[in-house]
């Protein structure tokens, strides 16, 4: 396990250093010069200087490269030009409410997608199955910008259940986490039920039923956890997914994530704290990439020697 | 390895699942709305009357009129052209990209495909459309930006794809005796190896096009899309969720617009994959 760990670590490090890259070049992206774009026409040359300055523009590509990369290691992202706080504690702060929502989706797509797709899988080519495979159609086709105001217009506007925006308390939490986990859900669904038909199919379980255990045993005790290893990485590969479909649907119920700074951030033309949500959110997918890989060889040790 | 049929046989083929079909006319019906805009939409669609702003559909106005009395129908005919052809166009950039370096890495193989591998790790670990807002947040909202932001992530999944298959036709024996009666590299690339590559390709496109319509809208919901007044089935929605309690007809129009064509795709794709025997294989 060890030699894997080195293993996926040595080829994380070159991905990372280059995500760190790609994001030192966005603002470089910007048609014309940053400085007037960041503070308007209306600016005079000294403040533009001072701002030139202070994002270090002034010096050559390659020296701002150096700059930022030794920035980073040291956890340095700049600072905000709106607010002048460090990026990284504005970021910060607004973690934990993202990281709440992403863990809640997660759970909602697992709450609904384990038993769905184990339904599917046992009454194969009947209704359970088709019914499920239709509404996991229908959730993969329905893009969160979408199910969103759906759900606002039924569960709060006309059922008057839930609040339309906010946070603080769980009442607040049900429609983002529900708009953001059921794409996901859709997905984890076809995944458990093709994995499972999978393993049904594998002599063991006809073994243990053959051994007196009833199907719904050998599907709980034997299959299910053999098709753990497809299902933890497909849930670790959709946490990426939805930290960025964050940025959506912490805009569409104003809650106060890293997605909703970066909307924030973007208003107000913030390119270093746009360019610190980036950059966190893309390391964030990473290292959580790395963790399911680790997991993944952890599960089943096959894996390791690949 | 699968051959590609002729256009009109693999339609026909494709055709015979219900879902396909229902797919494709579907998707007949948009284009033709999206190509005949100007002859179909009752109202210019940038034509304002404030005084009726976010009046619900009546006989004048099917769709109703949004904030700033502008009719929803129209905007929405408008809107399928904006939309499709960032779809495709975004799909067809990413192909031509995607095959380009896909082919050159799988049959050269060697630092060049060590390079590209390590170029698409990069690109993927940013997820879902978050590398779009960024370059769209920076570039700013337009039509050839949105292009931009959803290309440079839309190359990889069809390269990803061109490689495995370059690298799994080039071991074959047809290419080995082109390259045994002395073929350039170029002319087996190009004449030999990349035309039995193509199946997976074509449904990977049609899913393709799916994406970027949603990816579009995404953008265009929070106004990094295309630029106002110009309508797109996302900035529609985005525009409309601001009212979805006095006026959900705004919403409703475009979000059924995005939600059809996004099955009518996945139908097609699913009906293609059947007709041209394609299995994953994308490593």
């Amino acid at each position: 396990m060890r030699s894997y760990l080195f293993r996926r670590l040595a080829q994380t490090f070159p991905v990372a250093f280059g995500v760190v890259t790609v994001v030192f070049l966005l603002i470089h992206l910007l048609p014309g010069d940053p400085v007037e774009i960041m503070l308007g026409e209306s600016a005079v040359p000294a403040q533009k200087e001072e701002l030139r300055r202070e994002l270090r523009l002034d010096r050559p590509i390659l020296v701002q490269y150096a700059e930022y990369l030794s920035g980073i290691s040291r956890g340095d992202f700049g600072v905000s030009f709106r607010s002048r706080e460090p990026v990284l504690r504005e970021i910060a702060g607004r973690f934990p409410a993202t990281l709440l929502l992403a863990g809640t989706s997660l759970a909602v797509s697992i709450i609904v997608a384990l038993p769905l797709g184990v339904l599917a899988a046992m009454r194969r080519g009947k209704a359970a199955d088709l019914l499920s495979g239709f509404a996991a159609i229908l959730s993969l086709s329905v893009p969160n910008f979408l199910l969103g105001p759906l759900l606002l217009l039924v569960f709060s506007v006309q059922l008057g259940l839930l609040p339309v925006s906010g946070y603080g308390t769980a009442r607040h939490l049900v429609l983002p986490a529900v708009t953001l986990g059921l794409g996901m859900a859709a997905l984890l669904t076809r995944m458990v039920r093709a994995t499972v038909l999978e393993e049904l199919r594998k002599e063991y379980v006809v073994a243990a039923t053959a051994r007196g255990r009833s199907r719904r045993a050998a599907v709980a005790l034997h299959a299910l956890r053999n098709a753990l290893v497809p299902v933890v990485t497909v849930l670790g590969l959709s946490f990426g997914a939805v930290l960025s479909g964050s940025v959506i649907t912490e805009t569409i119920f104003s809650w106060p994530g890293i997605g909703r700074l970066l909307m924030q951030a973007i208003d107000a033309r913030d390119y270093p704290l746009v360019q610190g949500c980036v950059l966190v959110i893309a390391l964030c997918t990473v290292a959580v990439n790395l963790a399911t890989d680790l997991l993944c060889a952890r599960l089943d040790p096959r894996m390791r020697y690949d | 390895m699968t051959e590609i049929p002729g256009a009109l046989a693999l339609l026909r083929r494709t055709a015979r699942r219900p879902g396909a079909a229902a797919g494709m006319a579907l998707l007949a019906v948009f284009f033709l709305v999206a190509a005949l805009a100007p002859e179909i939409a009752p109202y210019d669609p940038l034509a304002q009357s404030l005084d009726e702003g976010l009046a619900g559909p009546d006989r004048a106005h099917w769709l109703g009129q949004d904030r700033f009395g502008r009719d929803v129908l129209s905007r929405l005919v408008y809107g399928a052209r904006l939309s499709l052809a960032v779809g495709v166009g975004t799909v067809a950039v990413s192909l031509l990209a995607g095959i380009l370096l896909g082919a050159l890495a799988g049959f050269f193989g060697g630092t060049a495909d060590r390079i590209f591998t390590r170029a698409c790790d990069v690109l993927l670990a940013f997820p879902g459309i978050l590398l779009a807002i960024g370059i769209a947040a920076v570039r700013g909202p337009s039509f050839g930006n949105v292009l931009f932001a959803l290309s440079v992530l839309g190359w990889v999944g069809y390269a990803r794809v061109v490689r495995a298959q370059v690298l799994k036709v080039k071991a074959m024996e047809f290419v080995e005796a082109a390259r045994a009666v002395g073929s350039p590299a170029t002319r087996l690339l190009a004449t030999h190896i990349l035309p039995n590559t193509l199946s997976p390709i074509v449904v990977e496109a049609t899913f393709g096009v799916a994406r970027a319509i949603v990816a579009e809208a995404g953008l265009s919901f929070l106004g990094l899309g295309v630029s106002p007044p110009a309508a797109s089935w996302g900035s529609m929605i985005g525009e409309g969720r601001h009212f979805l309690f006095v006026a959900p007809h705004l919403v409703a129009a475009p979000g059924a617009a995005v939600f059809l064509t996004v099955v009518a795709f996945q139908f097609v794709g699913d009906g293609l994959r059947d007709a041209l025997d394609v299995r994953e294989d994308t490593r």
